[in-house]
């Protein structure tokens, strides 16, 4: 990638982050709170995005930001009183701004559809407050605006040979000044350079200025007055304070004096205070390539597993000292343990980050639909494997749509109904027993059961004479093909149903569950590992080998007896389980492992969620133990393999299998028909 | 100076081969395909893959594919003891491992000197893998083409069918 471009993907990032901080304002905002430091916030995010935009030429974001800052000025001076429509108005800014700069992300010059109707909103605002044709000039702001520059000259000593001379400068620079008042630019001498009087060279300048100038002026203009000197000094210009004129007139007045007294502190303070500021702000957070971190977090994985496999053998040793020996290890184990929790952390984020995305998707679905709904979220600050967290925007985002469109009803409807105009949706985040819990709740119309049934059966996904509990007709909403909108509506018939969520939390190692109560509304849970990093496994031998099988999708283990099982011909072997049939797949058949048992009845069955929630017996030799296991991605060095998800390494430093439960059933239907293929062969063959 | 130069324009045209054994016959790959060199240790079998992949091992923590590579030629797999050597081999970004009989030699092979393989007369299961062949001082030394033996298609041949239509279910449940 081109130093560009990288710097690039750096703005972006930060734009992004930018871009939730705005919106998070604008919900503070929205709720009530229009404090002047919620505006300001806003604006310098905004303007930030501005500034970075204009390095990379991007110029409707330029453009946009413009105006959207400039209408925050206004607020900020008061010149424009915050109202809801008004917040409405930032808050449909702030989406356009957000699409202006994902479509510059890729690469697109295009503008969103909402670009015109925004813009134009924003200037027929500005242009009705300010009272005068608005322009949209850089220059209307930046001309108007009073500013304090403090300016550090440092001529280099042989300056004045050149035929420079300080003293002009000074008194060009001076006439810069706001008005006549003398208060508007004060000079610092630095004298520290001068040496002995016998030293001195009177043609050398010993002296360095500090100013501040209060001034109507530019940068650029300031820049100008050192324009000649610029090889022969040190220049250094920093912004103090910015404050437009004209909100003096109608700005309250303690905001006046809050301001003022702002100003003359920042006149005050010495430079090096305000660049202290400025280094305590930006040590709070670094960024780090993920692949850095990712790679601590291997090396940590490995290093704890080592350490357990160094205390199982240390055990094994007799002889003095070995106690202490043994002791220290076991010290180390904790500090291991400890380096491994804040290792994880680094990875982990606040749900936040998706959060943050809901509150727009409801307003535009909302809208669109011409319903009202208020979102609740809490728990935002639960933190989440980073990897979880990107992988868990989509189908987040699916489910709320999903309850803003078939959830919550029209506000007729719910006012027929008794219910609240606004329907409400809440959205929950939390820790509980090492894994992290989403809920989603809505007090919409719930799962019509009927509704469900019925487009079950239309679609053959269950036989006529089934006798489904209630929360049974209510997961048939996972099946895939089922959708249950008789129309493919803009919202959620793209294609995805709640299938594809299920699929995608499963591939998480998460689980998604339902409750619902017609009428009253309906609640999606979803449980999601707090890493992705490690897993719970269980570990199987068959043959000589092992593998691991994710705790997640195991239900129960057993050893059936002769009389469970049963093999049906032209199908494959089948296991009874109270009064249920699990079919059976034997992992040293689909797996070709020699010297394995063959009677599930010596063997040990695991019984495993498999795809769509059927339940399979895995045939395995022997179960060992549970243990926690670092996951190695096999796709890093070999293509991947059917029914292995990933690799780990043992205690003993033996690479091991993670199975993927998903498609086993698959794989032990087709090993089924190519050994019926092979045995009718050897049929023909006798023949 | 100019001596420095002319090394330079000599060593770009020497290139260094590895030489090995397979059932006693000498082959060469590119030194700077070579990561490290090992002695043999248990693999753990990865299921469904053709025979020559004799299955993964851990290499400081992260899980290395062994090709057994006289069993990649079609002379049956190798009876790894002790004595044999697994070659970790970077083949465009991917770490394998090559399970071969010995190490033996450091070659200086000038690129004339690599001539090209004859068409006809090869032992099958080679003619697809060879890069060239180097007379070194009346020696033939076979130089393999890592890209060719490690190939994707290759090593999916076996249970092709059954591996391409899981794979394409695998597909489509993560889109």
């Amino acid at each position: 990638m081109s130093e560009f471009g990288q710097f690039k993907n750096i703005y972006f990032e930060e734009c992004g982050d930018l871009i939730a901080l705005a919106e998070e304002t604008l919900l503070l905002m929205q709720a009530g709170d229009s404090s002047l430091e919620n505006i300001n916030a806003l604006f310098r995010a905004i303007h930030s995005i501005k500034g970075g935009a204009g390095s990379f030429s991007f110029n409707n974001i330029v453009t946009f930001a413009h105006e959207f800052e400039t209408l925050l000025d206004h607020l900020r001076n008061e010149s424009i009183e915050f109202n809801s429509d008004i917040c409405q108005l930032l808050i449909k800014s702030h989406d356009v701004l957000h699409d202006l700069i994902n479509l510059a992300k890729r690469n697109s010059d295009e503008k969103p559809l909402q670009f015109f109707t925004v813009h134009s909103q924003l200037l027929e605002v500005l242009e009705h407050h300010t009272g005068s044709a608005y322009l949209s000039k850089d220059e209307v702001n930046e001309e108007i605006a009073e500013t304090v520059f403090q300016i550090n000259f440092k001529p280099h000593p042989n300056m004045m040979k050149f035929g420079n001379d300080p003293l002009f400068l000074i008194r060009e620079l001076s006439s810069l000044k706001l008005d006549q008042k003398s208060e508007n630019f004060s000079v610092i001498i630095h004298e520290d350079q001068v040496p002995y009087l016998s030293e001195i060279d009177w043609s050398l300048c010993y002296f360095w200025w500090q100013f501040q100038i209060k001034t109507m002026h530019t940068l650029s203009r300031i820049k100008e007055v050192f324009e000649f000197v610029e090889d022969d000094c040190e220049l250094e210009i920093t912004i103090l304070n910015k404050i437009v004129i004209e909100s003096k007139s109608r700005t309250d007045l303690s905001i006046l004096k809050e301001q003022k007294s702002q100003e003359i502190n920042s006149l005050k303070i010495s430079d090096s205070g305000s660049s202290k500021s400025q280094k305590e702000e930006m040590s709070h957070s670094i960024r780090v390539e993920l692949d850095r971190i990712d790679r601590l977090v291997n090396t940590v994985g490995e290093m704890v597993i080592k350490q357990a496999m160094l205390i199982d053998q240390a055990q094994l040793i007799q002889g003095d000292g070995i106690h202490d020996f043994i002791k220290g290890l076991q010290d180390l184990n904790h500090h291991m343990r400890d380096l491994q929790d804040y290792v994880m952390a680094i990875r982990a984020q606040p749900v936040k980050t998706v959060f943050s995305r809901i509150p727009r998707l409801v307003r535009e679905v909302a809208s669109e639909l011409g319903k009202e709904v208020n979102l609740v979220m809490s728990g935002e600050t639960t933190e989440i494997d980073k990897t979880v967290i990107e992988r868990l925007g989509e189908p987040l985002m699916h489910m709320i749509r999903n309850a803003v469109d078939h959830g919550i009803e029209s506000p007729n409807d719910r006012e027929k109904n008794k219910k609240n105009r606004i329907g409400s949706i809440h959205l929950h985040a939390e820790h509980k027993s090492g894994r992290i819990l989403i809920e989603i709740t809505d007090d919409g119309k719930g799962i019509n059961r009927n509704g469900v049934l019925k487009k079950a059966l239309e679609k053959d996904l269950i036989s006529p004479d089934h006798n489904l509990t209630g929360d049974e007709i209510d997961n048939l909403i996972f099946l895939p093909g089922f959708s249950t909108a008789t129309e493919i509506t803009n919202i959620s018939g793209r294609g995805v149903g709640m299938d594809v969520v299920k699929k995608s939390i499963q591939s998480l190692g998460g689980r998604v569950s339902i409750s619902s109560i017609e009428g009253k509304g309906c609640k999606f849970t979803l449980t999601l590992p707090l890493t992705l990093a490690v897993l719970d496994g269980m570990i199987a031998s068959v043959g000589n080998q092992q593998y691991i099988i994710p705790i997640i999708n195991i239900i129960e283990t057993l050893r059936p007896s002769k009389a469970q099982v049963s093999s049906l011909i032209g199908c494959h072997d089948i296991m009874l389980l109270r009064k249920n049939t699990i079919s059976l797949v034997y992992l040293h058949e689909i797996f070709n492992i020699p010297n394995a048992i063959h009677d599930p009845w010596n063997a040990i069955v695991v019984v495993v969620e498999s795809e769509g929630g059927e339940l399979i017996g895995l045939v395995v030799d022997e179960l060992h133990k549970q243990q926690q296991v670092v996951i190695k991605g096999l796709e890093d060095n070999y293509d991947p393999i059917p029914g292995i998800s990933a690799a780990t390494i043992l205690g003993n430093g033996n690479v091991s299998m993670i199975l993927d439960v998903a498609v086993l059933k698959k794989l032990g239907q087709q090993q089924y028909k190519k050994r019926l293929e092979t045995d009718k062969k050897t049929i023909t063959n006798l023949r | 100076m100019n001596e420095v130069i002319q090394e330079t324009e000599h060593k770009a045209k020497i290139h260094q081969f590895i030489t090995f054994s397979v059932n006693k016959q000498e082959y060469g790959i590119e030194i700077t395909s070579i990561r490290e060199i090992k002695g043999w240790i248990n693999t753990t079998s990865l299921p469904n893959t053709p025979q020559y992949m004799r299955g993964v091992i851990n290499l400081r923590g992260s899980v290395v594919p062994v090709l057994d590579l006289r069993c990649r030629f079609g002379l049956g797999l190798t009876e790894a003891t002790k004595a044999h050597v697994i070659m970790i081999l970077n083949i465009q970004g991917r770490i394998m491992g090559m399970l071969v009989d010995a190490v033996s030699d450091i070659i200086y092979v000038k690129v004339e000197d690599i001539k090209s393989v004859p068409s006809m007369d090869v032992t099958e299961g080679q003619d697809t893998v060879l890069q060239g062949i180097a007379d070194i001082d009346g020696r033939m030394v076979a130089l393999l083409s890592l890209e060719k033996i490690f190939d994707h298609s290759k090593c999916l041949h076996f249970e092709g069918e059954m591996h391409q239509e899981i794979m394409q279910g695998h597909n489509k449940n993560s889109e």
